[in-house]
This record gives C-alpha cells, sequence and structure tokens, in this order.
C-alpha cells in the first residue's frame, strides 16, 4: 500500500485521543460509541430477523399444506395449534407480526440503525455522532420497543393479528378479533416507542451529517452511502410523526371512546356508540407514513449497495450526480404518493388519478438508478466478493419488483390485483429481499471495520448468497401468479374456493423454497458469529476503498483516529483512474482514497 | 409456556452452534488462505452470475408455461376487456424491459469478472447515456399513464344512465348479504343503528321509508347480463373488500360509509362455464378433488373478501349467478320482499309479544305508541 495513503500518527493529540476509563458497562451495555451502537442495532436487529423468518415459515407451511398436522406447530405455538393444527388466529397473528419485525424492526432500524450508525461518522470524518448521549438513548428505546413486542407475543389472547397495517376497525375492537385486545395495545406502545427511537436517531444522524464533516468533506463529495443516510433520516422525521399521531388517535378510540376512525358499528350484536370517525382517515395516516417508509428500508440498502458495487468493480459509480439527484427526487415524491395503496378504499377516484400520476413519476428515478447500477458495472475488473454477489442480486430484485410497481401503481390494473398475492410477490422483491441483500451486502463488506479487522469465511458466504439468490426468486416469482389468479392476500387457507385448488402445487412450491432459504440463512449465522471469535484478520484496508472508515486503525478507540481526523481532497470514487498515459494516479495501485492530494498533472473533475 | 420453552430450546440451540464452531475452528489447519475473492473466485462466480442468468429466464418460462393457464378466464364484465388488454400491454413492457435488463446486468458481472492486471476504465459520467434512459421511461410511462387515467375515469364514474340495477353489498363478519332495490330499483334508507336482528331486520333498514317495503333481500347475487349494475357497498363492522375478480372489480366495505362500483356483466355463468378455459380448469380442478375426496366443482363466479376482517376472513364469499334478463326476471319474482319477509313477521311477533306481555324493547313501545295515537 501507498504511503501517501497513510495519517501521520505523530500530530498532537487532540482532546479526543486520551482514553477514558471504561467499564464493561459503559463498553458494552451503556455505551456512547457509534461503533458499538451500531453493533447493538445489528444483533437485536438480526435476532428480531430470526423470529420474523422463522414465523414466515410456519405460515407458509400452513398455506402448502392447509389444515395439516405439524408437531412443530404444536412444539412452537402451543394452544394456538391444538392436535398440531393451525388456528385461525394465530395465523393472521404470525403474518401480522412477521411483517411488523421484518419492515420496521430489521429492515428499518436494523439496517438503518446498524449503518448509519457505524458509517456516518467514520466516512464522513468525525469522533462520533454529534450526541452520543441521544444515540444510546435511540437505541435502548429501539430495544424496550422490541421486547415489548416479544413480549406481546405471549399474551393470553395472543398477539396482535390485523397485518401489519393494522386498520381499524379491526384492530380498534377487541371483540372484532382476539389480537385486538391485549396483543394490539402492547403492539401500539412498542411501535409508540420505536417511532421516538427512530426519530431521535434520524435527527442524530442529520445534524452530524450536517455539522461534523471532517475539512474537504463537501457535500458533492460524501460517498453515496452517507447521501442515502442522510435523506432516509429526513424522510423518517418528516413522515414517522404521522404514524405516531396515528397510533395515538387508535389508542384514545380504542382506550377513551373517541371516534376518529370509527362510526356506526354494528357488532357481536350491538351497537357502538361510535360515530363521525372514519377508518379511510387512518389509511392515510398510515400510508402517509408508510410509503415513505418502504423507501426508508430500501434507501440505505442502494447506499450501501453503490459503494459496494464501485469499490468492487474498481471503477466510479456512474452518474454519482444522478445518483444523488434520484435519491432527492425519490426521497421527495415518496411523501406524495401514499395514496397509491388506496386506489380502492372508497376515496374520491380523482384522487386516485392524481395519485396514479405521482406514483408512475417515481418510478423514473428508480430506473436512471437501476441503469447506472448496469453501466457501473460494465468495462469493470469485478471483485466478486460476497458483498459484492449481494449487490448484484439486489439490482436483479429491484427491478424485477420493481417493473411490477408499474403495474400496481396504475389505479386502473391495481382495482383486480390490490390486496392479492401479486401485491405480496412486488413488495417482497422490490423492498424485502432486495433490502435484505442490502443489509447483507452491509454485514459482509464491513464486518471487519466492526469486528477489529476480522472477516466473514468468503466461502460460507458464496453458499449462503447463491442459496438465498435462487430461492428469493423461486419463492416470489411464482407468486406474481398466484396473485393474478385471484388469490387474495392473509387468507389462512385458500380451501374453501375450489377456483384456487390447483395452485395448491404452487403453493408448495413456493414453501419448499421458502424453508430452504431459510435454513440458508443458518450458514450465514454460524458464519457471523464464528467469524466474530475465530474470523482471518485481513489488511486494514482489505477491499482497497477509498472512503475514511478504513484509514481508522482496526482497533476500535474512542475518537476513531488515534491522531489528528483526515482531511479529504477528493471525491470517493476514484478507482483505477489514470493519468493521460494510462498510469494510474499512484503507481501500482488502483485506487486513490479520498485522503491523497490532488496530485501533480492529475485532472480535476468536478468533485 | 410452551413457546416460552420453545424460545430457551432455541437459544441452547444457538449455544450448540457456536460451541461447534469452537471445534470446528480447532480442527481446522493452519493454511495460509485470505477472505478475498481471487481470480478464481471471482472465475467461479462470474459463471455462477451466467448461470444466474439462465436461471432467472428457466424460471420465467416455467411459471408462464405452468401457470398461465391457471390465471383468471376472460374478463365478464364490459370494462374487463379494456382492463385485461391494458394489463396485457403494460406486462409485454415490463417484460421487454426484465429480459433486457438482466441479460446486460448478469452479463457484465460474468464477462467483466475481474482478474489480475485488468485494467477498469474511468467512466464516471456521460450526459448523453443518462438524458437517454430518462426520457425513454418518461415517454413509455407518460403513454401508460395517459391510457390508465383515461380507462379508470371511465370505469369509476358511476352515473345513473342506461338504467342501471341498483344492488346493495353487505359485509359483516363473515358473510355477505345482497338487497335490491325491488321494483322502484331504489334502495330504503339503512343504518346500522336500527338493525333488530330478533325481528330479521339484519341490514337496519329504515321500515318508515317507503322505498324499504319492496327492497328484496339475498344471500346469493343475480346479475342479468348486459345490464349496468350499480353497487352500493356497507359494512357494518370492520373493512372488508367486495372482490369480483372474474368482472375485474374490486371496492372495500367500510363501515359509516356507502362506497361504490359499477360494471356490466357481458358473459353469463352458462356460456362461462363452456369457455374452453373454464372447462379445462374444472376439469384440471375436479381430478385434484377426486384425490382428496371433495365433490366435484362446477364453475361460478363468486365474490371474495379481499381485506382482512378476522378469523374467518378466508371464508366470506358468496356466489354470483349471472343469467338472461327472463331468467333473472323468473328468479327475482320468487323472492319475498322486505315487507312480506320483515315487516309482516314482525307485526305477527309483536301481537304475540303484546299477548304475552313480556319486557319489550324500546322501539318497539314507540312504535306502539306511535300506532296508537
Ligand atoms: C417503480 C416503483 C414502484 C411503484 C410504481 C410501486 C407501486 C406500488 C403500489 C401501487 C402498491 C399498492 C398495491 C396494492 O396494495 O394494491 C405497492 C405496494 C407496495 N410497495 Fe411498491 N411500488 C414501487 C416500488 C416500491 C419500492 C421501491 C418499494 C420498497 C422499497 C415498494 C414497496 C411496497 C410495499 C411494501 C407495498 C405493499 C404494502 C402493503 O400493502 O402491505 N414499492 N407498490
Ligand atoms: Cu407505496
Ligand atoms: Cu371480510
Amino acid at each position: 500500500m501507498s504511503e501517501v495513503a497513510h495519517v501521520s500518527h505523530d500530530d498532537h493529540h487532540d482532546d479526543h485521543g486520551h482514553h477514558h476509563k471504561e467499564t464493561f458497562i459503559t463498553k458494552y451495555i451503556f455505551s456512547q460509541d457509534h461503533k458499538m451502537i451500531s453493533k447493538q442495532y445489528l444483533i437485536t436487529g438480526l435476532i428480531m430477523g430470526f423470529i420474523g423468518i422463522a414465523m414466515s415459515l410456519l405460515f407458509r407451511m400452513q398455506l402448502a399444506w392447509p389444515g395439516e398436522s405439524f408437531g412443530i406447530f404444536e412444539a412452537v405455538l402451543g394452544k394456538w395449534a391444538p392436535d398440531g393444527v393451525m388456528d385461525a388466529d394465530i395465523y393472521l397473528a404470525l403474518v401480522t407480526i412477521h411483517g411488523t419485525l421484518m419492515v420496521f424492526f430489521v429492515l428499518t432500524q436494523g439496517l438503518s440503525g446498524t449503518f448509519s450508525n457505524l458509517l456516518i461518522p467514520l466516512q464522513i470524518g468525525a469522533r462520533d455522532m454529534a450526541s452520543g448521549f441521544m444515540n444510546m438513548i435511540s437505541y435502548w428505546m429501539f430495544f424496550i420497543s422490541s421486547v415489548i413486542m416479544i413480549i406481546s407475543l405471549f399474551v393470553e389472547a395472543g398477539p396482535a393479528a390485523a397485518g401489519w397495517t393494522i386498520y381499524p376497525p379491526l384492530s380498534a375492537l377487541p371483540m372484532a378479533q382476539p389480537g385486538s385486545g391485549m396483543g394490539m395495545t402492547l403492539w401500539l406502545v412498542s411501535m409508540a416507542i420505536f417511532i421516538a427511537s427512530s426519530l431521535l436517531g434520524s435527527l442524530n444522524y442529520i445534524v452530524t451529517v450536517i455539522n461534523l464533516r471532517t475539512k474537504g468533506m463537501s457535500m458533492t463529495r460524501l460517498p453515496l452511502t452517507i447521501w442515502a443516510f442522510f435523506v432516509t433520516a429526513i424522510i423518517g422525521v418528516i413522515s414517522f410523526p404521522v404514524l405516531l399521531s396515528a397510533a395515538l388517535l387508535l389508542i384514545m378510540d380504542r382506550s377513551f371512546g373517541t371516534s376518529f376512525f370509527l362510526s356506526d358499528i354494528f357488532i357481536q350484536g350491538e351497537v357502538l356508540h361510535y360515530q363521525g370517525g372514519s377508518p379511510v382517515l387512518y389509511e392515510h395516516l398510515f400510508w402517509f407514513l408508510g410509503h415513505p417508509e418502504v423507501y426508508i428500508v430500501l434507501l440505505p440498502a442502494l447506499g450501501i449497495t453503490s459503494e459496494v458495487m464501485s469499490t468492487n468493480a474498481r471503477k466510479p459509480i456512474f452518474g454519482y450526480r444522478a445518483m444523488v439527484a434520484s435519491i432527492l427526487a425519490i426521497a421527495f415524491l415518496s411523501t406524495i404518493v401514499w395514496g397509491h395503496h388506496m386506489f380502492v378504499s372508497g376515496m374520491n377516484p380523482f384522487l386516485g388519478s392524481v395519485f396514479t400520476f405521482t406514483t408512475l413519476l417515481i418510478a423514473i428515478p428508480s430506473a436512471v438508478k437501476a441503469f447506472n447500477y448496469i453501466t457501473t458495472l460494465w468495462k469493470g475488473n469485478l471483485q466478486l466478493n460476497p458483498a459484492m454477489l449481494f449487490s448484484i442480486g439486489l439490482v436483479s430484485t429491484f427491478i424485477t419488483g420493481g417493473l411490477t410497481g408499474i403495474i400496481l401503481g396504475d389505479s386502473t390494473l391495481d382495482i383486480n390485483v390490490h390486496d392479492t398475492y401479486f401485491v405480496v410477490a412486488h413488495f417482497h422483491l422490490v423492498m424485502g429481499i432486495s433490502a435484505l441483500y442490502g443489509m447483507f451486502a452491509g454485514i459482509y463488506h464491513w464486518f471487519p471495520k466492526m469486528f477489529h479487522g476480522r472477516m466473514m469465511n468468503k466461502n460460507l458466504g458464496y453458499v449462503h448468497f447463491w442459496i438465498t439468490a435462487v430461492c428469493a426468486y423461486g419463492v416470489f416469482f411464482p407468486m406474481h401468479f398466484v396473485g393474478m389468479a385471484g388469490v387474495p392476500r392473509r387468507y389462512y387457507e385458500n380451501t374453501a374456493f375450489p377456483m384456487f385448488d390447483e395452485l395448491t402445487n404452487v403453493q408448495v412450491l413456493m414453501t419448499v423454497f421458502a424453508i430452504i432459504a431459510g435454513l440458508a440463512q443458518l450458514i450465514f449465522v454460524y458464519n457471523f458469529i464464528s467469524s466474530i471469535f475465530y474470523g482471518k484478520k485481513g489488511p486494514v484496508n482489505p477491499w482497497g476503498s477509498n472512503t475514511l472508515e478504513w484509514t481508522t486503525p482496526r482497533e476500535h478507540i474512542h475518537g476513531n483516529w488515534p491522531g489528528e481526523i483526515p482531511h479529504v481532497y477528493r471525491w470517493a470514487y476514484d478507482y483505477s483512474k489514470t493519468y493521460e498515459n494510462g498510469e494510474y494516479i499512484i503507481a501500482g495501485q488502483d485506487f486513490v482514497p479520498q485522503n491523497v492530494p490532488l496530485q501533480e498533472n492529475e485532472e480535476e473533475l468536478n468533485h | 409456556m410452551t413457546a416460552l420453552l420453545t424460545f430457551t430450546v432455541l437459544v441452547l440451540v444457538a449455544i450448540a452452534i457456536w460451541q461447534m464452531t469452537k471445534i470446528f475452528e480447532l480442527s481446522q489447519t493452519k493454511t495460509e488462505r485470505s477472505e478475498i475473492a481471487n481470480d478464481s473466485d471471482n472465475k467461479n462466480n462470474g459463471y455462477l452470475l451466467f448461470a444466474f442468468l439462465i436461471f432467472i429466464y428457466g424460471i420465467t418460462i416455467f411459471s408462464f408455461a405452468k401457470y398461465s393457464k391457471m390465471l383468471l378466464p376472460e374478463a365478464a364484465s364490459e370494462h374487463g376487456g379494456d382492463y385485461d388488454q391494458l394489463m396485457w400491454v403494460s406486462f409485454a413492457i415490463i417484460f421487454f424491459v426484465q429480459t433486457i435488463t438482466q441479460a446486460l446486468l448478469h452479463y457484465f458481472g460474468y464477462k467483466y469478472r475481474g482478474e489480475t492486471g485488468r485494467k477498469a476504465l474511468f467512466f464516471a459520467d456521460n450526459d448523453r447515456l443518462e438524458f437517454i434512459w430518462t426520457i425513454i421511461p418518461v415517454i413509455v410511462l407518460a403513454g401508460l399513464i395517459l391510457w390508465g387515467l383515461y380507462t379508470w375515469t371511465n370505469i369509476m364514474d358511476v352515473n345513473e344512465d342506461d338504467d342501471p340495477l341498483i344492488v346493495e353489498l353487505y359485509a359483516q363478519q363473515f358473510n355477505w348479504t345482497a338487497r335490491y332495490g325491488g321494483d322502484d330499483n331504489v334502495l330504503g334508507e339503512a343504518n346500522v343503528r336500527l338493525i333488530d336482528i330478533a325481528n330479521a331486520n339484519i341490514l337496519g333498514i329504515d321500515e318508515s321509508d317507503p322505498n324499504a317495503e319492496d327492497d328484496v333481500i339475498v344471500k346469493e347475487l343475480h346479475l342479468p347480463v348486459g345490464r349496468k349494475v350499480n353497487f352500493k357497498m356497507r359494512s357494518q363492522d370492520v373493512l372488508h373488500s367486495a372482490y369480483m375478480p372474474h368482472f375485474r372489480a374490486q371496492m372495500n366495505c367500510v363501515p359509516g360509509m356507502i362506497t361504490q362500483f359499477s360494471f356490466t356483466p357481458t358473459v353469463t355463468t352458462e356460456e362461462m362455464r363452456l369457455n374452453p378455459d373454464v372447462v379445462d380448469k374444472v376439469k384440471r380442478t375436479n381430478v385434484i378433488r377426486a384425490q382428496k375426496g371433495d365433490d366435484p366443482w362446477e364453475f361460478d363466479y363468486i365474490l371474495l373478501c379481499n381485506k382482512i376482517c378476522g378469523k374467518s376472513h378466508y371464508n366470506m364469499q358468496m356466489k354470483i349467478i349471472v343469467e338472461t334478463e327472463e331468467e333473472f326476471n323468473a328468479w327475482m319474482a320468487e323472492q319475498k320482499t322486505f315487507k312480506e319477509s320483515v315487516m309482516v313477521d314482525e307485526a305477527e311477533t309483536e301481537a304475540e309479544e303484546q299477548v304475552a306481555s313480556t319486557d319489550e324493547e324500546a322501539d318497539v313501545e314507540s312504535e306502539e305508541s306511535a300506532s296508537e295515537e
């Protein structure tokens, strides 16, 4: 490695350089260090992911073999699976909690929390987050909300079961469904705390990116990861409060007899007093968050992909400015498309037209991103590390899933596929799988940064990727057909309709793929855990990367850099840059880290 | 409790796996192996990327070949034809884009797999290219938007032209009821506060509304072919969704609100049963049903609930029968009107109650006093 890339160590220590006395508690539990908090998010997120995925395997088995008795059902579900046959109420509860865990706990806080915390300070050249204390509080609120959500699985009448969107009146009335009693109360409490956690985290990310960039790190030199985390945090701050208000109003309807979302209800032989509210109002509030939420999930994954792909292609990301512009465009548009979830909700059809228009607009920046990723690969020197494969996989599923968005976003076409398995296939590919791939890419790529230079086993990584990639398509591609055959989502079984009988074979196929995919994740778990303790130590900058995090030492220290914070002289994507004569800028090295000053005769680009 | 136990077991399993890694680690010989991809990794995974492209095409072809026939048969409503056409064109477009982009992505992954000594091209920007792939989606999407919105506006324009049949679809956990306007084709006013289960007024119809007298309440939806139907949806408890996939029709049922949808059925149930696709589907299905020991199936249109509504959401359905005008009229003539079925019964029960002079409900009392005056 070249000497220019080194940070001089004998510079004066500034105030962060000296070492605090740390106890086990301040180091591992109530830590205010962003690197430790990042690991706390990751581990919590992975545990929640483990539970969420396990749940999905249970209900996939029920879908493939409806009404069949399984020992595992009885073992795991207990009284909810008498004689091993899954109960219809618990089916809905499993679907609901699966969705909640995966969308919020794994792909929002697990993904954003982990990588925003790890990378924002390291990549912008900051000693830590703007407020380490607030950061710690944010994590612990997330932890508490996770614990409450898990506790809700054990309440007498069962956990929340109204779908992850918890539309009232179903979610508001305990007599409509057992899960709408104590289970729903805990769900709402957990989510309220979750939202507070997310807001604290997001504010911190925003302030940090704006204020704590090192010298020379202009906004247009930020790595795309940081752009993605930054904009994600902004969307979160704009939209999560609206979900909080929806949750609060729902709590009031449930507990204090108000009628925000309820009107004219006759249930279990009696008329309820509610008058004048509207469930459609709830849908507006929910989706005002809900749609931005899907981008809150996806943008960090795209940011990670940009970084991983460029590094491993040994090429600059293609169209940096267009990438930033599309992140901004997506962020803006994502707040004005929520109505596409409500085309047939009973809202005014003219509104539906407006939302069709804005929704199809958002396909444009999404398309630009996809094309730019493909061009980044063109004429590269692709280092197919596991992280790189997951990034390529992300682009693949993002395209496949995004394209069906064009069908769903068209209000006319949505009429017949709304709430069917077609929608389930769409969002699992475009959001679920893509964001999971982004998360995996991030984990494989930055594992050495998190765990003191240790690296994950690449061969296990390859096996993990390829099984997952095949199974993801195996589960979700045929699912489109199930949806277009008219099968609604959230059905406990499809046997009540002979017209769906011949689709059971497809369900079996999907379930088999899902089980294999689930088992393949155990390879990852094994690799992850064993690499923490026994992973091989690689070079300080194993992937030959330009960004600042690789200029820090392997061992974590408070304040990140032992000496002065490096200054930045260029953007993050000078991979394979050459002089006019075709020689690399730094002889024998195909990358120029951001902290390397502009060389003599080097052509300056706009960054 | 069992769940808690299982949870503990899972934790123990995790610990066991962890312990196994230790053994694994100890048994490993110390070879110098880097965890960074080398040329042979790049080569293998490059080939695998290419193979994966073939897999994507394969599963696409497999799915289309095997599952296309399971999709819904041709639309049985007037706007359904437009719907299917728009769907077809949209599919052709996304299919085209999918084929090309996946090919480029995976082919590049294979073609440019890393090799020691290879130089990547420093290619950071190209305004022309970016302009092209921004403008092409803009044009294609603009076309789709315009076409889609034109169709949408037509479908969602629920009006009273062409003498539509007025039908109420009433949802409750977990069944459907349909109400026809009767001879005057006007539905009587209704509200859940007027529901009187004891007197079989299950829809909460206002008994003082003269329009209500000839309303017909049924549990099976009959529709005359070729006549426009305006549906008015209501729900008494939670959200439901009236989904009639064969007619490309869906609308949520919202408590406290009347929602609407309108379509004209164009194919009778009898005709649809003779549709070759449907004949095949019924044949295939009945083979499966025979294996399971279920009764054979005869094709029918169906109304499904498509918004999660509780435990039996998965079995909330109503049969739809599309028939000729004459058949429909004959069927309608057999049905009892609201007046015949409820108001009459009610008079009888009231009389009985008076004789027995047992505890009476408040509204019955007030009605009595009204009639005495
Ligand atoms: C090309 C861009 C996209 C378009 C036009 C689009 C359109 C739509 C539409 C119209 C729906 C509602 C369908 C229905 O419920 O009937 C939908 C559902 C959904 N989309 Fe997308 N989408 C796009 C991209 C995305 C992306 C990038 C994500 C995630 C990152 C995403 C995540 C979701 C989710 C989670 C749902 C389902 C929510 C639910 O009902 O539970 N979509 N999409
Ligand atoms: Cu959306
Ligand atoms: Cu229902």
